[in-house]
């Protein structure tokens, strides 16, 4: 017995001084910086990154190739590919992603996928090379003010012009990235720093002095918020990807079914509910669904989790839940009173502020009040959803190409897409069985992340079906990317639904400028032969009884496979709140 | 009428405008002056005036804000200058709630010393210091409320002045910034 105690102590020091070991690596090596980069990043974790090489970043390219067996590096087509690949990559697997560039124009390539995961709040690092200390400031070749340029895209950035600063702040870059509410980070490294030499060991970064990613839940709070859910008659809880980043998702199913409480997405947390749950009732904003929308005026509590009532869910403000007292589950403080004033705030991380308030609900069910959102939806289905989904009008709608992927995939597919109309009616109707499932560019609405979204996406989660919707706008702003399928032979599956029409602005000239199409209108290539060109497997779609078959073949393929599906040029996505407008005034049509 | 009521609301939002004081304590690092300035760039906030040093804690340096607004933006703002990593804490106050001052330096030409007797009484009835004088030149340094500064350069100006500048607001508040706890607390996580 004694004998036991003793041994399980000793056995305990040793995984101690292991975990020391483990986080320091006292070893110290003499090696370049460029070296202790790829060191760094092993040490991350980060066995793939996307990027691009030049003149600026070429000391750490050559030790990528020395350690090609280790860390994959994928040569996207484009610097923004490499950060859209970084991103998708990030919000399917839950990990940081990584870019790099070199200086210049391989960095200021870089700023639209830094600003899309800024406001997304998605981790990522991006690795730029920077001319050499000493030119510095003196418009060197291929310089640019890349720390300056992206100081309000990023959540932290930092400039390296010494070898020696390369492990702490790369350490910094992941810890920063990744923890708290995520966000992306730039270390931009001058040329001289990736040549010198420096004494390498690594440490985990674990905490940054002024940096306090989480707040502690206030359980005065947490209670307070308990009792409006208690005593509430129409409670309504809007989710957000803060249930998503948070891995709270077990915990939000757990409260919507004590408490009977009816549950909408907002676009970035769909996925982290089953969307065929009985008590998720759609998506919240601009394109959503009729009862979420307008039942938010109408219910006496409004619970949101890790939302940041967006103008695109709320509509005007001044009209929004005005009747509802409001609890705001949230990571950030900043969000707290940012649009919508909270009653109660609830601050921290989702998971662990859900596991307080649970045991503090009372079983309920609220049959009465669900019902509302069961009538609402039946409205929404025979005046909208039933014309998409199953149209009997001659030209193809977005709505039944969803549907037959949905059917296909058995509502077990990632799906990302791109911005616009084929954006909101996937979002509207794929179906989702698993968490980090969607993956969109919600808060910058970028156009072309889809396509390299997707070829991130398949790589952080190669076991998963990941099919990439896209209109034949945004399609063309990343095109290129289909070098990046076609070398690697990334088995991602490419709907591009052609209306030949930049869509959405169209339908908002058609609504709000009296139909002057004033350039929405697309003279688009041959996209089939493009995807021959690149050798992928691709076919056309223009009749519906040619659809569902195609689709199915899609789905079926090992390899990626394009498909284009010509759909009716000039369809609108209803409903619709009008810019502005209050969520009580979405038209239906 | 849809002008009318932009009207309406505007004035609202102008009446409700007063001087703030923003006061931020951080790492001192560089680019976080641009990090900073960015929020208030991206909101189309003027910066009336901007003082950066050490400040009571080692290490720590203290930026010194002023912006006129209204209070619902300032809260927003400090929010958002928080969540900069490298900002420890960030505070805002109205005038009433600070303890302000402002430096001002006046070069003058010395032989108005002597020709414009008036000179010597702007000086000591300004409370104002001469810091040096010299055969061509003597500067005078004031210290108070920026209206007191704008009263001494009216009052100096009709004699001629040869370089003058203001320094950028700095301020204490009445009541207590608990950046050491702040820290203790970051520290012990």
């Amino acid at each position: 017995m004694i004998m036991g105690i003793s041994s399980i102590k000793v056995e305990r020091m040793n995984t101690e001084t292991l975990r020391k070991e483990e986080r320091k690596t006292s070893k110290t090596i003499r090696i370049s910086g460029a070296e202790a980069i790829i060191h760094c990043l092993l040490a991350e974790g980060v066995d793939l990154i996307y990027g691009y090489p030049g003149g600026a970043i070429m000391p750490v390219y050559d030790e990528l190739y020395k350690f090609q067996d280790k860390l994959t590096h994928i040569l996207t087509r484009h610097e923004q590919g490499a950060t859209h690949a970084a991103q998708g990559y990030a919000r399917v697997s839950g990990k940081v992603g990584v870019a790099m560039a070199t200086s210049g124009p391989g960095a200021t390539n870089l700023v639209t996928g830094l600003a899309d995961a800024q406001i997304d709040s998605t981790p990522m690092v991006c690795i730029t090379g920077q001319v050499p200390r000493h030119l510095l400031g003196s418009d060197a070749f291929q310089e640019t003010d890349i720390v300056g340029i992206s100081t309000p895209v990023t959540k932290w950035n930092y400039q390296v012009t010494n070898a020696s600063e390369i492990p702490e702040i790369l350490a910094k870059a992941f810890y920063i990235a990744r923890s708290g509410r995520p966000g992306p980070v730039l270390v931009d490294i001058t040329k001289n720093a990736q040549f010198d030499e420096l004494d390498f060991s690594y440490e985990k970064c674990t905490g940054v002095r002024s940096y306090k990613p989480v707040p502690e839940p206030d359980l005065k709070s947490i209670e307070a918020a308990a009792e409006l859910i208690n005593n509430a008659k129409k409670p309504y809880i809007v989710f957000g990807q803060g249930v998503i980043l948070g891995e709270a998702e077990e915990q939000l199913k757990a409260l919507v079914e004590k408490a009977g409480i009816p549950a909408a997405w907002t676009i970035l947390g769909l996925s982290a509910m089953d969307t065929e749950h009985p008590l998720n009732v759609g998506m919240v904003g601009m394109h959503g669904n009729y009862g979420p929308n307008v039942l938010t005026n109408e219910c006496d509590v409004l619970i949101a989790i890790g939302m940041r009532f967006d103008d695109r869910v709320t509509g005007s403000l001044d009209t929004y839940a005005k009747q509802a007292k409001v609890i705001h589950f949230e990571i950030d403080p900043a969000e707290i009173n940012k649009n919508v004033s909270a009653d109660v705030a609830v601050l921290g991380d989702a998971k662990r502020t859900l596991e307080l308030i649970l045991p503090l609900i009372t079983k309920n069910e609220h049959k009465e009040w669900r019902a509302e959102f069961a009538k609402k939806y039946q409205i929404e289905y025979d005046t909208v959803i039933k014309k998409d989904i199953e149209p009997t009008k001659e030209g193809l709608t977005m709505g039944e190409v969803i549907e037959q992927i949905n059917k296909a995939s058995g509502h077990k597919a990632v799906v990302v897409t791109d911005v616009g109309q084929h954006q909101m009616i996937a979002c509207r109707y794929a179906k989702f069985k698993e968490s980090k499932s969607n993956i969109t560019s919600g808060g910058l609405g970028t156009m072309g992340f889809a396509l390299p979204a997707a070829i991130g996406a398949k790589m952080g989660a190669m076991d998963r079906e990941v099919v990439a919707i896209i209109g034949d706008g945004g399609y063309q702003m990343t095109i290129q990317e289909l070098g990046v399928i076609f070398q690697h032979n990334v088995p991602v599956k490419i709907v591009v639904l052609n209306n030949d029409h930049l869509g959405m602005v169209r339908q908002w000239q058609e609504l709000f400028f009296e139909s002057r199409y004033a350039s929405t209108v697309m003279t688009n290539p041959d996209f089939v032969k493009i995807a021959e060109g690149y050798h992928i497997k691709s076919r056309r779609v223009v009749e519906r009884s040619d659809l569902k078959d195609a689709v199915v073949e899609m789905i079926a393929s090992k390899d990626p496979y394009f498909l284009e599906v010509r759909v009716e040029k000039e369809d609108n996505v209803f409903p619709m709140i009008p810019s502005g407008a209050s969520v009580s005034d979405i038209r239906l049509k | 009428m849809v002008n009318g009521s932009n009207r309406c609301s505007q004035t609202i939002i102008d009446m409700e405008r007063q001087w703030y004081t923003i006061s931020v304590y951080s790492e001192n690092n560089v680019g976080l002056l641009n990090r900073i300035s960015g929020i208030f760039l991206k909101r189309h906030i003027n910066i009336e005036s901007l003082n950066v040093s050490k400040s009571e804690i080692e290490h720590v340096s203290k930026f010194t804000i002023v912006i006129y607004s209204t209070e619902d933006w300032a809260r927003k703002i400090v929010g958002q200058i928080e969540k900069q990593i490298e900002v420890i804490k960030a505070f805002y106050h109205t005038d009433d709630e600070t303890i302000y001052q402002e430096s001002a330096i006046f070069k003058i030409a010395s032989h108005l010393l002597f020709d414009e007797r008036q000179i010597q009484n702007i000086i000591k009835e300004s409370n104002s210091q001469i810091v040096t004088v010299s055969r061509d030149f003597f500067v005078l340094a004031k210290t108070g409320r920026r209206h007191e500064i704008d009263e001494m350069h009216d009052a100096l100006e009709p004699f001629g002045i040869m370089q003058f500048v203001r320094s950028g607001r700095i301020a204490v508040t009445k009541a207590t910034m608990p950046i050491t706890n702040i820290l203790e607390e970051f520290h012990n996580q």
